[in-house]
């Protein structure tokens, strides 16, 4: 069936709901408004109120409360209705979801969900727009993912429902409608710690995930290049052997995200590349991203978010190195 | 055409007084003498604890330790009204709950001394592990309770936060939300007076810290909280009353000791005031009760002071033969061991980092 993101993702928590009598929904505004994407549209009707919870506007309380309903027994799946705001429940995230389990040496364990819309590119609000992934990985214990596509966000959030963690799923605003894909009807998996070879290639290893994959293929596409590209698809845990793998076989690395390129994930996997395999390197790493300073108002979004321009412009000084 | 900042009243409940005499009234009908005296010998237990964590702690034999002096009969009052399925969400300094829930002491001493293990809490004594951030622990408490009410089953959650705590966005975050959701809480603020050296006053301008429940649609009273009897009977009667909704209970109480090991109290309050509140000391009054009523004396204390100075020489023995495993560092993080932290693992175990 022909699916957006949206609609890949409010299937996925119809089946996990059907599926899972543990698992219910929360979040300001998904129940009648079903979302400001529209994401939990219709589930308020399927499933009533107990399961598709409105919450007080509170990110703290949603997170807090959602984390003593998992370690209750529950599976809650909050929506914390854009990553711009999710810092008011960043100490609930660190402090308790990532290390409940490790601090209790698996006595107690979080599983839960936290789905949050993150990325720009649509013209929003300030607040409205962030890449904040680098923020939730560099303390360890909460698995993050983005999707790229419909297909990968439907079978993530199922694996996300299937495993006794807590996870945090971002959801690219710009990729919620851009484009349909097919998409089966029945619950499936997609592994959460394993990237996706969007495209096998020869020449050199283009290495990105959620906004910047399509735009990578694009650039790709129209020049024909010979280019591998790898969607990560989960922040972390890293799928490193799949990344040195790739380094090893082409020697030449090109990493785009969009969030920040100071102190983003690329430098986490240019690091990991950099110790691994720089032998086998035959030009120095290079790492796309926004600029680094906070995410712009919308007028200035299109200077600050990486382009196909810039995208294709630092190809040719790799393939010229 | 402004309404006054409430300035109303709170119900203050205190079923003891200082000298042990009970308003009868009060006293809680299922009460009898052996629950009084294991009321007593409860407290004794905290503050016995307390004393010999210190001197641990004076000998580096422990990291940073929260004792409880002082606030033994809001521990023990409150975790004596629980039925067995009802759970505690503690802060950090609830040693009296811990021990009256039957947690087993050497475990939760290995907290104090600094081995993650010591929250390996059996399931048993329906607790949680201590939470250091303040009031981040009211959030969960809120979605424990409401889990319960959600899978039907008959327990009610009792969730304890200090006097700075009631400053935190948490606490108001959690005051609301169990408000609407009508959980079976109570939440306890256990008023001590100070945090770190911040004394009650300048924390905030409300009268009363109960009165804050107003604002989330949620009853409050305010106790002695150094009058076990007081404890006790509020929150049994919250519990009792959780399937409607959440209960506050102001325990006011006074810390009798220091913040933690870390600060020196001599340095933001005076002697004079806790000269004053040595009068009230929650233990005290407990064994002038008793003493009065002719079912404790100098025997039974000092044959009770043995009692607890081996048992405690036990958890010490225990807690200090533990031998860390550092490999459960390494698989405790997620449901499954990341590559990356395989290799970790593996190169500091194969280097020998750990000798």
């Amino acid at each position: 069936m022909q699916m957006n993101m949206v609609s890949a993702i409010n299937n996925a928590l119809e089946l996990i709901l059907k599926e899972n009598d543990k698992a219910l929904l929360l979040g300001e505004d998904i129940g009648k408004d079903g979302g400001v994407f529209r994401v939990t549209e219709g589930l308020l009707d399927k499933f009533g109120e107990k399961r598709v919870m409105d919450t007080p506007l509170a990110e703290s309380g949603i997170i807090g409360t959602a984390i003593g309903m998992s370690l209750a027994g529950l599976h809650p799946i909050a929506e914390i209705q854009f990553a711009g705001f999710m810092y008011l429940g960043y100490s609930q995230l660190i402090n308790h979801a990532a290390r409940y389990r490790t601090r209790t040496r698996s006595t107690f364990k979080v599983p839960m969900i936290v789905r949050t819309p993150v990325s720009g590119g649509v013209r929003t609000l300030e607040h409205h727009s962030e890449s904040p992934e680098a923020a939730y990985v560099n303390m360890g214990g909460l698995l993050v993912v983005e999707p790229s596509n419909p297909y990968d966000a439907k079978g993530l959030l199922i694996k996300a429902s299937r495993m006794d963690d807590p996870v945090l799923f971002l959801e690219p605003t710009k990729l919620y409608r851009l484009f349909k894909q097919e998409v089966p009807e029945n619950a499936y998996e997609v592994e959460i710690g394993k990237a996706n070879i969007v495209k096998e290639g020869t020449d050199f290893t283009i290495i990105t995930y959620g906004t910047m994959v399509n735009v990578v293929q694009s650039v790709v596409e129209k020049r024909k290049l010979n280019a591998e590209i790898i969607d990560i698809r989960t922040i972390n845990p890293l799928d490193i052997d799949t990344i040195i793998t790739s380094a090893k076989k082409t020697g030449k690395v090109i990493i785009v995200h969009e969030e920040q390129k100071s102190f983003g994930i690329g430098a986490e996997i240019s690091a990991r590349i950099a110790e691994d395999a720089i032998y086998e390197l035959q030009a120095p790493i290079i790492r796309i991203g926004a600029e680094s300073f906070p995410y712009p108002f919308p007028g200035y979004e299109k200077y600050y978010v990486p382009n196909e321009v810039k995208i294709s412009k630092a190809i040719d000084k790799l393939l010229s190195s | 055409m402004f309404s006054e900042a409430f300035d109303g009243k709170v119900d203050y409940l205190q079923v003891m007084d200082e000298k042990g005499n009970v308003d009868q009234q009060f006293f809680p009908k299922d009460v009898d003498d052996n629950t009084v005296i294991a009321m007593y010998k409860n407290m004794m237990f905290t503050r016995a604890f307390d004393n010999k964590v210190l001197s641990l702690q004076r000998q580096g034999r422990t990291s940073t330790f929260a004792p409880s002096f002082g606030e033994e009969a809001t521990h023990i009052g409150s975790a004596m009204a629980m039925r067995k399925d009802d759970i505690f969400v503690p802060a950090f300094r609830q040693t009296g709950v811990y021990y009256a829930r039957k947690m087993p002491m050497d475990l939760y001493l290995l907290y104090w001394i600094g081995y993650e293990d010591s929250n390996k809490i059996p399931k048993e004594v329906n607790g949680f592990p201590m939470a250091v951030p303040v009031a981040t622990q009211l959030p969960h408490s809120v979605g424990i309770a409401f889990a319960q009410k959600y899978q039907g089953r008959d327990a009610a959650v009792v969730v304890y936060v200090g006097d700075g705590g009631t400053s935190e966005g948490d606490f108001s975050e959690a005051l609301n939300f169990a408000g609407v959701w009508k959980t079976p809480l109570v939440i306890i603020i256990e008023n001590n007076q100070w945090a770190i050296s911040m004394p009650r006053e300048k924390q905030s301008a409300a009268k009363t810290l109960a009165q804050k429940a107003f604002a989330a649609g949620i009853n409050c009273i305010q106790v002695d909280g150094n009058d076990v009897m007081a404890v006790y009977k509020a929150t049994k009667d919250a519990i009792e009353n959780s399937k409607n909704g959440p209960t506050v209970i102001e325990c006011v109480t006074y810390r009798m000791g220091m913040h933690t090991t870390s600060d020196d109290p001599t340095k933001y309050r005076t002697d004079e005031e806790t000269e004053k509140w040595k009068l009230k000391d929650p233990i005290l009054r407990v064994k002038m009760y008793l003493t009065a009523k002719g079912i404790w004396n100098d025997d039974l204390e000092k044959k009770t002071i043995e009692e607890q100075s081996k048992e405690l020489d036990d958890i010490v023995q225990k807690a200090e033969a533990f031998k860390p495993d550092p490999e459960g560092m390494f698989n405790t993080v997620y449901s499954f061991v990341p590559e990356v932290l395989k290799k970790e693992f593996d190169e500091a175990k194969a280097s020998n980092y750990w000798q």
